[in-house]
C-alpha cells in the first residue's frame, strides 16, 4: 500500500462509521419513543451524515479516481466497506440503539479529539467541526445510559442485556493495523489503542452511574477492517443503494 | 333571561368584537366554549398531520438516492417533527394535553390529513409531497398566520418559513427527474397523477358543503374558503407544471379569461370519504406505527419519569 492507499483506506474508516450509524438512525424515523427523540435522532443522524459526507469526499479526492462521496457510498459492495461492526448491528429496542450509540460516541468524541491535533490540516477541521457535533452526542447517549440503567426493572433489564449483546463488538475500537500505524507515525491519524484507558474511565463512570453491570470481557468479533463484516450490511447496502444501482444512468 | 346567560351573552359580545378588531385571542383570555373546541381540533389534527407525516417520507429516508439528497430529507423530516411538537404546545394552552391528544389519534376519534393515507411508491413521491402537498399546506397556512388565536397563528408564522423550503427541495427534486432518464421522467409523471387529486382534495369540501365553515371564518379561526384557497393553489401550481412540462391528470384544466383563474374538474369525493374512512392504501400502516412507536415506547418514558422522581428524592436528601 503507498501513503496514498493508506490514507485513502483511512478516510473511508471514518466517514464509513458515520454513514452507516447515520443510516441506522434514519430507521428510527417516525418510530420514536418520544417526539423529542424523533427530534434528536434526527438530529443526531443528519450529524453523522454530514460528516460521512465531508470524509467520503475527501477520500475520493485523495484516491484521485474520480470517485466522489455517492460513487463512494452507492456503488461499493460488503468487502469493500470499513465501518466497525458495532455499528451496522440492527437497531433493536431504544436501550439497543442507546447502547450503541453511547458506546460509539464515547469513543468517537476521543478518536476525534485526537484527530482535530492531525498534521493533516483538512483531516484536523472535519475532525474539530465534529467533536463540537459529538459532544452533545455523547451528552445524549450518556444521559440515556443513566436514565435508563437507573429508571424502572424494566429499562434496567433492557439496557443490561443491550451492553451484554454489543460488548464483544468494542474491542475492534481499539485495534491497530498497519494503516493505522502508519498513519500515526506521520502524525495523521490517532493512536486509538491508547484512548482505550480514558475511555475505560469514562464508560465506567457512566455505567456505575447508571448501576450497570460492566461485563466480562469474554468474547469479541473483528474484521472491518480487512472487509470482513456481519450479514447485516448487506441488506443496509441493498436498501440505501438501491436507486443509483438500479438507474446507474440516472442522476438524481 | 337569568344573570348568568346575560354575562354569557356580554362576553360574547366583548369577544367577537375583539375578533373583529383584529385583536389576537390569547390562551388566558375568555373564550366561547366551542371556540376552543374547535381549535382543539382543528390544532391538533394539524400537529397530528406533521407527525403522521413523517411516515410517508421516513419511508425513503434510508433508499434517498444520493447523500446530499438523505441530508435534506432527515433535515425537513427533523423540521415536521418541531412544527408537530410546537403545535402540540401550541394546543396545550387550550387546556388539553399531548397525551390527550395521542389518545384521540390512536383511537381513531381524532383525525390526521387524510392525504398521508397514501403511499410513496417511488422517489418521485418525495419530490411531488414536497411541491404539491407541501405547497396545498403553505397555502392553507399562510392564511392561518392570521388566525384569531394567536398562539395558532404564531405557530404558523414559523412553521410558514421552514414550509417554503420544503417546497423548493420537492420542486427541485421533480425538476431534477422531470429532465432526467426517460424512467426518471415516468416516476416524476406517475408521481403527479397519484398526488394531484388528494392534493386538492387537503383544502376540504366546497363551500357549500362545508359545515363548520361559516362559524370558524365569523371567529377567524379561518380566513378564507376552501374553494377560494383551492384556487389560489391551481393557479399558482399549473404554471410551476408547464414549466417541468408534466402534465397535470385534469383534462378539463384550462385557463379562463373571464374568471382570471384556471378552471377544473369534479373532485372525485367519494374517494375522499372512502380513503377518511379507512379504505386508503396506508391507513392502517400509518396508525398502527403511531400506536406502536408510543405503546413500544411506554417503557423508555416510564424510566425517564422513575429515574426524575428518584433525583428529585436524592436531591431533597441532600439538601
Amino acid at each position: 500500500m503507498t501513503d496514498k492507499d493508506m490514507l485513502f483506506d483511512y478516510l473511508l474508516r471514518l466517514g464509513d462509521n458515520s454513514l452507516i450509524l447515520g443510516q441506522r438512525l434514519a430507521e428510527w424515523c417516525g418510530h420514536a419513543p418520544m417526539l423529542e427523540e424523533d427530534l434528536a435522532l434526527t438530529n443526531i443522524g443528519l450529524d453523522l451524515l454530514g460528516q460521512a459526507r465531508m470524509f467520503l469526499s475527501y477520500a475520493g479526492e485523495v484516491e484521485g479516481k474520480g470517485r466522489d462521496e455517492d460513487r463512494l457510498a452507492y456503488f461499493r459492495d460488503t468487502k469493500d466497506w470499513r465501518n466497525l461492526l458495532l455499528l451496522e448491528q440492527p437497531n433493536g429496542d431504544f436501550a439497543k440503539t442507546m447502547a450503541r450509540q453511547f458506546f460509539f460516541d464515547s469513543f468517537q468524541y476521543l478518536q476525534f479529539e485526537a484527530l482535530s491535533n492531525s498534521s493533516d490540516d483538512r483531516l484536523a477541521g472535519i475532525a474539530a467541526k465534529s467533536c463540537k457535533e459529538i459532544t452533545y452526542h455523547r451528552r445524549h447517549s450518556s444521559d440515556w445510559m443513566i436514565r435508563l440503567g437507573d429508571g424502572t426493572d424494566e429499562s434496567n433489564e433492557r439496557m443490561q442485556r443491550a451492553i451484554d449483546e454489543l460488548w464483544g463488538y468494542l474491542p475492534e475500537m481499539f485495534e491497530m493495523d498497519a494503516v493505522d500505524d502508519a498513519m500515526v507515525a506521520d502524525g495523521i491519524g490517532a493512536d486509538v489503542a491508547g484512548l482505550r484507558t480514558k475511555w475505560d474511565a469514562y464508560v465506567n463512570g457512566v455505567l456505575a452511574e447508571a448501576t450497570l453491570t460492566r461485563p466480562e470481557d469474554s468474547w469479541s468479533v473483528r474484521g472491518s477492517r480487512e472487509g470482513k463484516h456481519s450479514e447485516h450490511l448487506g441488506y443496509i447496502l441493498a436498501e440505501m443503494q438501491f436507486l443509483p444501482r438500479a438507474y446507474p444512468d440516472a442522476k438524481w | 333571561m337569568d344573570v348568568i346567560e346575560q354575562e354569557l351573552e356580554e362576553l360574547e359580545t366583548a369577544f367577537q368584537a375583539k375578533v373583529d378588531a383584529e385583536q389576537r385571542i390569547e390562551p388566558k383570555d375568555w373564550m366561547p366554549a366551542k371556540y376552543r373546541q374547535t381549535l382543539i381540533r382543528q390544532m391538533s389534527q394539524h400537529a397530528h398531520s406533521e407527525v403522521v407525516g413523517m411516515l410517508p417520507e421516513g419511508n425513503w429516508l434510508t433508499r434517498a438516492p444520493s447523500l446530499k439528497r438523505k441530508a435534506i430529507l432527515m433535515a425537513k423530516i427533523q423540521d415536521e417533527g418541531g412544527h408537530g411538537l410546537y403545535l402540540y404546545s401550541a394546543t396545550e394552552t387550550l387546556g388539553t394535553s399531548r397525551d390527550e391528544m395521542f389518545e384521540q389519534l390512536h383511537s381513531g376519534k381524532a383525525k390526521y390529513s387524510s392525504i398521508f393515507n397514501y403511499p410513496t411508491l417511488s422517489w418521485a413521491d418525495i419530490g411531488a409531497i414536497g411541491w404539491v402537498v407541501d405547497g396545498a399546506a403553505i397555502v392553507n397556512q399562510i392564511a392561518l398566520c392570521r388566525c384569531s388565536y394567536g398562539p395558532y397563528a404564531r405557530a404558523m408564522i414559523r412553521i410558514c418559513k421552514e414550509e417554503s423550503f420544503h417546497q423548493r427541495q420537492g420542486y427541485e427534486i421533480m425538476m431534477t427527474m422531470a429532465q432526467g432518464t426517460k424512467e426518471q421522467r415516468e416516476m416524476a409523471q406517475d408521481a403527479l397523477n397519484r398526488w394531484w387529486w388528494p392534493t386538492l382534495m387537503m383544502f376540504g369540501p366546497n363551500d357549500a358543503n362545508s359545515a363548520n365553515s361559516a362559524q370558524s371564518m365569523k371567529w377567524k379561526i379561518k380566513r378564507q374558503s376552501n374553494d377560494d384557497l383551492r384556487q389560489k393553489f391551481i393557479d399558482a401550481t399549473v404554471p410551476q407544471a408547464e414549466f417541468l412540462k408534466l402534465t397535470i391528470p385534469d383534462d378539463k384544466l384550462a385557463w379562463n379569461d373571464e374568471r382570471g383563474h384556471y378552471d377544473f374538474g369534479e373532485i372525485d369525493w367519494d374517494e375522499f370519504k372512502s380513503v377518511v374512512k379507512g379504505n386508503g392504501l396506508c391507513n392502517r400502516e400509518r396508525l398502527q406505527a403511531r400506536i406502536e412507536a408510543h405503546d413500544g415506547g411506554k417503557w423508555v418514558r416510564d424510566a425517564a419519569l422513575a429515574y426524575a422522581a428518584k433525583q428529585k428524592t436524592r436531591n431533597a436528601k441532600a439538601a
